[in-house]
């Protein structure tokens, strides 16, 4: 028996101009229509697995130069151009037969990103989809789809869905005659961040703590099982479809020219309609917030926005009309990351949403490394003895220097994550904390965001 | 060596030489053994059914208790200790008992901004539990607090047992799902 959902799902999908040729379609057709996660549905409607039919008529190797060509970059949060990453992946030859995986990444933790789950909720078949395509350009044995515990009821339907597609004959032995066998299995992460690291999920997917590996050698070289192997985004093979569909050049034309193609954005936060807004790269952050999600809902002006999901160093105000792709971003001192925005008012006192982004951190750091473990914990003390009235000035030069000694020393960018809210909380609302020290109280009256019985 | 009698569930972190909860059942059943077996053979190496076959023996045990741990690594044939690493590593593995209706509240940063912080207050003040507190005396409540469950768009967000989210969730919302748990209309915990 399969849960699916039958609740209604309140998020909003759309815009109006949402499918014009200007803000293409190509990652939500169908969101919001619970029946959508149907093969039929997917087949009849929006073009299902003509992509998959094309690519399989190709050479594995025109299909990797195919999405080379469209220019997509990796959709997970660092932005690396996925057809390069397929072509790492080692060829058989005649001494050598390589087994390699794919493996999907649906571990979707980082606060302020809610994107994978739209997908996997009414498109499933189009993840499916560029599975096979991914997994015939690389010649996989085995696609692994690596999913937080929490979606539970998305897992059973996605399981649904991959048994659909084996009736149909698009998994399994011999896939339309090619000769090809492939198939794809889900499994069930059970509640950490850090397994959205590539290789704490790949030791995750193996059965291990989720701890992060030491690099090289990269997944490519020795992943899965000590296989090569390939980690991407849900969102990432979801669009190998389209991709495919339309051609890498025909693709290479939405965004910018070297950010190319759509991407699923979510604001969350102080604003009039929170929701999943599917844009081109390069759409300026004012446009997405302002117009599309209705701007601040709370009648205030808006104090502090972050880009990229909670571990993405938050802008003020003079960034808003930052265009939203990997590079400007990062050229701005921020980052692209999962594309998740959070938007805070002015009324947010920013000495308690530092702590509890620390406080994440904290309490998710694996533990492994040093300068993190002990790094973050410091730092929510700190924050802590600051928001409870107890901070002297000096605290201000200690989180100053305590965070260059976790960033870039530890085997993951958990740390640098922690330090890149942190940092820029620091830099650009320096008086808040001031304020916090000197009065004991907070600079902006808004409501309290921490429990008062919290435990972590 | 010898181990202290099994304390009862509290906040307080374990002292060295003290023991988790146990449960009182020791064994998995027959059919979640050959479940667990089923899942062995789908992977390259029998190691990767750890994460779901504690997922298994928390559904049959109720929580993952120490003699939950063992029989997983009995019937996969790998050592106690690897498992128990696992089992301690992952959150939604519970150590101690939890309610029949366990509730999951974020209060990350998206959700804090709406309101998380206080409906954490109100769940706890509704049901009686403090996060991390095992159940209520009647069984019925637990709460945890929790970070993103990627269901900022609809901001607060609580989880039931491992069901569909419940979004948007204010007062009334909450007191509509309480009611709904009391009612049966979720899945309770473990089943």
């Amino acid at each position: 028996m399969v849960a699916i959902r039958t609740k209604r799902d309140p998020h909003t999908y759309t815009f109006p101009g949402f499918g014009s040729e200007k803000f293409p379609n190509l990652m939500l057709r169908g969101a919001g229509d619970l029946d959508n996660w149907n093969l039929k549905v997917y087949e009849q409607q929006h073009e299902g697995y003509v992509a998959m039919k094309k690519a399989l008529k190709m050479e594995p190797v025109a299909v990797t130069e195919e999405v080379k060509t469209s220019g997509i970059r990796g959709r997970g949060g660092a932005g690396f151009p996925a057809g390069l990453k397929w072509s790492f992946m080692p060829k058989d030859t005649p001494e050598r037969k390589f087994t390699r995986y794919l493996v999907c990444n649906g571990d979707e933790g980082e606060p302020g990103t809610f994107k994978d789950r739209v997908i996997l909720e009414y498109n499933p078949h189009q993840l499916i989809e560029g599975m096979i395509i991914g997994g015939w350009a690389m010649q996989c044995q085995t696609g692994y789809v690596y999913i937080r515990g929490e979606f539970l009821w998305l897992i059973e339907k996605l399981e649904a869905a991959i048994e659909q597609a084996r009736e149909a004959g698009y998994l399994g032995k011999n896939i339309l005659g090619t000769g090809w066998d492939y198939d794809i299995i889900v499994h069930r992460g059970a509640g950490a961040y850090i397994c959205g690291e590539e290789t704490a999920l790949l030791n995750s997917l193996e059965g291990r703590r989720g701890e992060p590996r030491v690099k090289p050698p990269f997944p490519a070289a020795k992943g899965a099982f000590g296989q090569p192997t390939t980690i991407n985004n849900v969102e990432t093979l979801a669009a190998v479809p389209p991709i495919l569909r339309m051609g890498g050049a025909e693709y290479a034309k939405i965004g910018t020219p070297k950010n190319t193609g759509t991407r699923i954005f979510g604001v969350s936060g102080h604003v009039k309609r929170p929701g999943i807004y599917e844009l081109p790269l390069g759409t300026p952050m004012n446009f997405l917030v302002e117009e599309l999600a209705g701007g601040s809902s709370t009648g205030k002006k808006i104090k502090a926005i972050i880009p990229g999901g909670a571990s993405a160093p938050m802008f003020d105000d003079k960034d808003f009309d930052c265009p939203l792709d990997f590079d400007t971003v990062k050229a701005r001192g921020s980052m692209a990351g999962s594309g998740g925005l959070i938007v805070m008012d002015e009324d947010t006192c920013m000495v308690q949403a530092t702590l509890r982004l620390i406080k994440f951190y904290a309490h998710e750091s694996c533990g492994q490394c040093t300068p993190c473990r002990e790094g973050c914990n410091w730092l929510e003390m700190i924050l802590y003895r600051i928001e409870h009235g107890e901070g002297k000035m000096e605290d201000l030069d200690l989180i100053a220097s305590l965070t260059p000694r976790i960033g870039l020393r530890t085997l993951c960018p958990l740390g640098d994550a922690a330090c890149g809210p942190m940092d820029s909380a620091l830099q650009k609302f320096r008086h808040e904390f001031e304020h916090h020290i000197t009065h004991k109280t907070c600079y902006s009256q808004g409501p309290r965001l921490l429990a008062k019985v919290g435990v972590h | 060596m010898n181990h202290p009698q099994s304390p009862e569930t509290s906040n307080e972190p374990l002292a060295p030489g003290q023991r988790l909860p146990e449960s009182e059942r020791k064994e998995l059943s027959p059919e979640a053994i050959a479940e667990i077996h089923a899942i062995m053979a789908k992977y390259p190496d029998k190691l990767a059914a750890t994460l779901p076959a504690l997922h298994i023996a928390q559904r049959e045990f109720g929580f993952v208790s120490l003699s939950a741990m063992k029989a997983v690594a009995k019937a996969i044939g790998i050592p106690e200790g690897h498992v128990f690493g696992v089992a301690t590593f992952y959150t939604m593995y519970q150590k101690a008992p939890v309610g029949k209706y366990h509730f999951s509240v974020c209060t990350n940063i998206s959700c804090a901004l709406r309101g998380a912080a206080q409906l954490l207050e109100k769940v706890c003040e509704k049901t009686g539990v403090r996060p991390g507190e095992g159940p209520s005396p009647d069984g019925m409540w637990s709460v945890e607090e929790v970070e993103c469950l990627a269901g900022c768009g609809v901001a607060p967000c609580i989880q039931v047992n491992h069901d569909v989210y419940d979004e948007l969730v204010d007062e009334q919302k909450l007191i509509d799902v309480m009611e709904a748990c009391k009612r049966g209309e979720y899945r309770p915990w473990a089943q």
